[in-house]
């Protein structure tokens, strides 16, 4: 129990340590970029054929209950507001966790084993600002965008299903999924993923950062990485959800 | 006493890592432009001695003067300021694997210089050119064999010129002829730059060619230190036996 304790405080400085350092010159840029390509880019194909699967299936689940109950027409709204709302940002989190988060642990973990971090802090360079800030930025900045890419390929997938089962046009489609969908059913859900993205970057990048098990350790800090990021995402969409309600009650009818 | 030609001084120096004492009670002085070979069985401290020294570790007691600045006090500005006079080859070389060897070696001249591109590459030069790598410039840490890694973490440790060199068990896992050739360019360095430069080894042959003082450890303790001779009359057995060639 005292030890959870001790890893929540330690967690929670090293996200406060990581707002700081994001305002403290030097800045990182290039390191920067070189993060947003690996976590960003690199995880576009996987965020983009998971969400098309994913719409394609739902659709083919939901259809024969909606044109049961006589509510074929409502099928793009359906998707539209699945997927906006909650399907995107949480599958794109989860997603991320885990690509990202156990790539950050076991990339981290293993410069800790191999010296490579003490070697940079020899150098007289802030091994935290050069290792982790540009990855947690990263991961916040990336995901509200890879979560747009899941919305739409959702969308998309789910249309490819609904074409091929009742021929309905892409226009007509495109003209009910967005009619009941409100800017604030878009922009909150996809901002939250912002911090989801944090607390992949930061959770993982503690767990490797601060490993001390040697090369045993690269593996561990990869596999809690994933596991511990993808529960506090899940927790934390309960509590981000309660707050999207609070901030747009309509949202909550 | 303390010497004001000393570049590194370790003032009763103890360090554990939980109940486990790693130094205890650790004296010693290296004179500016001499090296030092710190000899030991495995797991006596030797390694954690640089790392203190360095300040990637704190010392639990005691002082670490370098360059005459103590540097157990020392917030991150002044750490940043020490380090900058010092070099460190890492056991395994430690360079980043994401980084062509090039890009190793450029990167601390890119953030802690104002030097131009041009002054950058003829640095990198001229220090690839002493460690025999001109032409592995462009190759990942990952292509590169186990000598041809040490040769290139001592290539990055000396990048920015230091004054005081650390080097981690330089000529382990080296074949002889690989092992002298990094002896050699340790000479080299004290004879052209007159730098400080502190050997953490377990080759005996190599230390006696390039030590001129040595320091013994067991179990944590400093239990030899001086010049070869002076370690042969050690009346500590493990101290005789170390220095011993045979």
């Amino acid at each position: 129990m005292f030890d959870w304790i001790e890893f929540v405080g330690d967690v929670t400085l090293f996200g406060f340590r990581v707002i700081v350092d994001c305002f403290r010159p030097p800045f990182e840029g290039g390191q920067l970029l070189r993060q947003l390509a690996e976590i960003g880019s690199k995880s576009l194909p996987l965020v983009i054929a998971s969400g098309f699967a994913l719409g394609t299936v739902m659709t083919l689940h939901t259809r024969s209950t909606l044109v049961t109950l006589g509510a074929a027409a409502t099928i793009p709204t359906v998707q539209a507001l699945a997927f906006f709302v909650e399907l995107g940002p949480l599958v794109a989190g989860l997603l991320l966790a885990g690509r990202v988060g156990s790539g950050i642990g076991a990339v981290l973990a293993n410069m800790r084993a191999t010296e490579q971090i003490d070697g940079i802090e020899s150098l007289s360079i802030d091994a935290f600002k050069f290792l982790v800030v540009p990855r947690v930025v990263a991961c916040v900045l990336v995901l509200p965008l890879l979560t747009i890419f899941m919305d739409f390929s959702g969308l998309l997938g789910g249309y490819l299903s609904e074409w091929a089962a009742s021929r309905m046009s892409f226009v007509l489609y495109i003209t009910r999924a967005f009619a009941n969908l409100e800017w604030s059913n878009f922009i909150a859900p996809t901002l939250k993923t912002a911090v989801f993205g944090f607390i992949i970057g930061t959770i993982s990048s503690y767990l490797g950062y601060t490993t001390n098990e040697g090369a045993q350790g690269v593996g561990r800090a990869a596999t809690r990485s994933v596991v511990l990021s993808s529960l506090l995402i899940i927790l934390a969409d309960v509590i981000l959800v309660k707050i999207i309600f609070f901030a747009f009650p309509e949202n909550a009818l | 006493m303390r010497n004001a030609n000393a570049a590194v001084i370790f003032d009763h120096v103890s360090k554990a890592f939980g109940t486990k004492k790693v130094l205890r009670d650790v004296s010693f002085e290296v004179p500016a432009g001499q090296t030092l070979c710190i000899l030991g069985r495995s797991g006596t401290g030797k390694s954690v001695t640089l790392k203190l020294l360095m300040s990637l570790i704190k010392p639990d007691n005691g002082k670490i003067l370098v360059d005459g600045d103590d540097i157990t006090g020392l917030n991150e500005a002044g750490l940043s300021r020490v380090r900058r006079k010092m070099g460190f080859l890492f056991q395994d070389a430690a360079l980043f694997d994401s980084l062509t060897l090039y890009d190793n070696l450029a990167l601390p001249l890119r953030r802690l210089t104002q030097k131009s591109q041009d002054e950058i590459e003829a640095i990198i030069d001229r220090v690839l050119g002493q460690v025999s790598l001109s032409m592995d410039r462009m190759k990942m840490p990952s292509e590169l064999s186990g000598g041809m890694r040490k040769r290139a973490g001592l290539a990055r440790a000396l990048v920015l010129e230091p004054k005081i060199l650390l080097a981690d068990e330089p000529s382990s896992g080296l074949d002889r002829i690989t092992a002298s050739e990094i002896d050699q360019l340790l000479l080299e360095q004290k004879a052209e730059h007159g730098t400080t430069i502190l050997v953490v080894t377990h080759d005996v042959h190599g230390a006696r060619r390039v030590g001129d003082r040595f320091a013994v450890f067991d179990k944590g303790d400093l239990i030899a230190f001086g010049t070869a001779a002076e370690v042969e009359q050690s009346e500590h057995e493990t101290a005789r036996r170390l220095i011993s060639e045979e």
